[in-house]
């Protein structure tokens, strides 16, 4: 187990969440790309703060990340929750009004 | 050596697990995957003594994964959520953009020079969590409490349906209910 290999593994999940967040189609689906990148994310900084150095500021900036999942996942509820309440549905395609 | 073995057993269930996320047949199977996937790495952090941070992952995912599962359950009903399904659009830029960026992040990891590991963990890596907190990195804690907060009310705002505060809509001085 080293920083290199540890990276690896994060860019995979990255990646893996990339492809997900950009290709599907229901919202909670993309919710789940994203939620795969910041688990990426996650383990890219638990390689740095171990490899590098292993100080409390890294613990803290790691619950940071892990903060923005939490409000990743709120966020996203809701506005799945208002899509399908205004629309009846849960399709990204079909709220592409909503970038004008 | 039994760490190294641990690790990598983790890492291929981890990725394995995130590519199962959109390979399934379905939603919830694949609530399952994104869930295996978190716990993991919630595992690997495990492995380089994050104990507290590995813990608030595997049991923050579990349950988030559990919400996910009852949204779309929610949202799709019952069988859609558990049949298979491929709704999936630009598949192929998609593709080229993930492995893409897979590359350029793995020629990073590999090809740049890190730096030597710069001193030693605390002996109670938990503690030493609690009083940076508490102490040196209080503003950042204070600042994620009102995002916190914030998040809450803004999640509530859009996900209530409107209350009989907005029966008259925008115009509030108009008098009478819209028909």
């Amino acid at each position: 187990m080293t920083l290199q290999t540890m990276l690896l593994v994060a860019a995979a999940l990255f990646s893996v969440g990339l492809y997900g967040a950009i290709s599907q189609q229901v919202v909670v689906m993309v919710m789940m790309g994203l939620e795969l990148m910041l688990n990426g994310v996650i383990l890219a900084a638990a390689a740095f703060w171990w490899f590098l150095s292993p100080t409390p500021d890294g613990q803290v900036l790691l619950l940071v990340v892990i903060t923005a999942m939490t409000v990743e996942m709120a966020m996203g509820f809701a506005v799945a929750t208002l899509l399908h309440r205004s629309r009846q549905s849960d399709m990204t395609d079909m709220a592409t009004d909503l970038s004008r | 050596m039994l760490t190294g073995i641990v690790f990598w057993v983790l890492a291929v269930v981890a990725v394995a697990a995130g590519v199962a996320v959109f390979r399934v047949d379905s939603m919830a199977r694949a609530t399952y995957a994104l869930a295996a996937s978190f716990i993991a790495v919630g595992l690997v952090l495990l492995l380089v003594d994050l104990e507290f941070l590995g813990v608030i992952t595997v049991l923050m995912m579990t349950m988030e994964m559990a919400v996910m599962g009852i949204y779309m359950i929610m949202f799709m009903g019952m069988n859609p959520a558990l049949m298979p399904m491929s709704m999936v659009h630009g598949k192929r830029p998609a593709l080229v953009v993930s492995i893409g960026t897979f590359v350029v992040l793995a020629a990073g990891a590999l090809l740049v020079p890190w730096p030597t590991r710069r001193g030693a963990p605390a002996a109670d890596l938990v503690t030493s969590l609690g009083e940076a907190i508490m102490e040196s990195k209080m503003l950042v804690m204070m600042t994620v409490s009102p995002v916190l907060f914030a998040t809450i009310v803004a999640a509530l705002v859009l996900a209530l349906p409107r209350g009989r505060y907005d029966r008259l809509g925008d115009d509030l001085r108009a008098g009478k209910a819209p028909r």
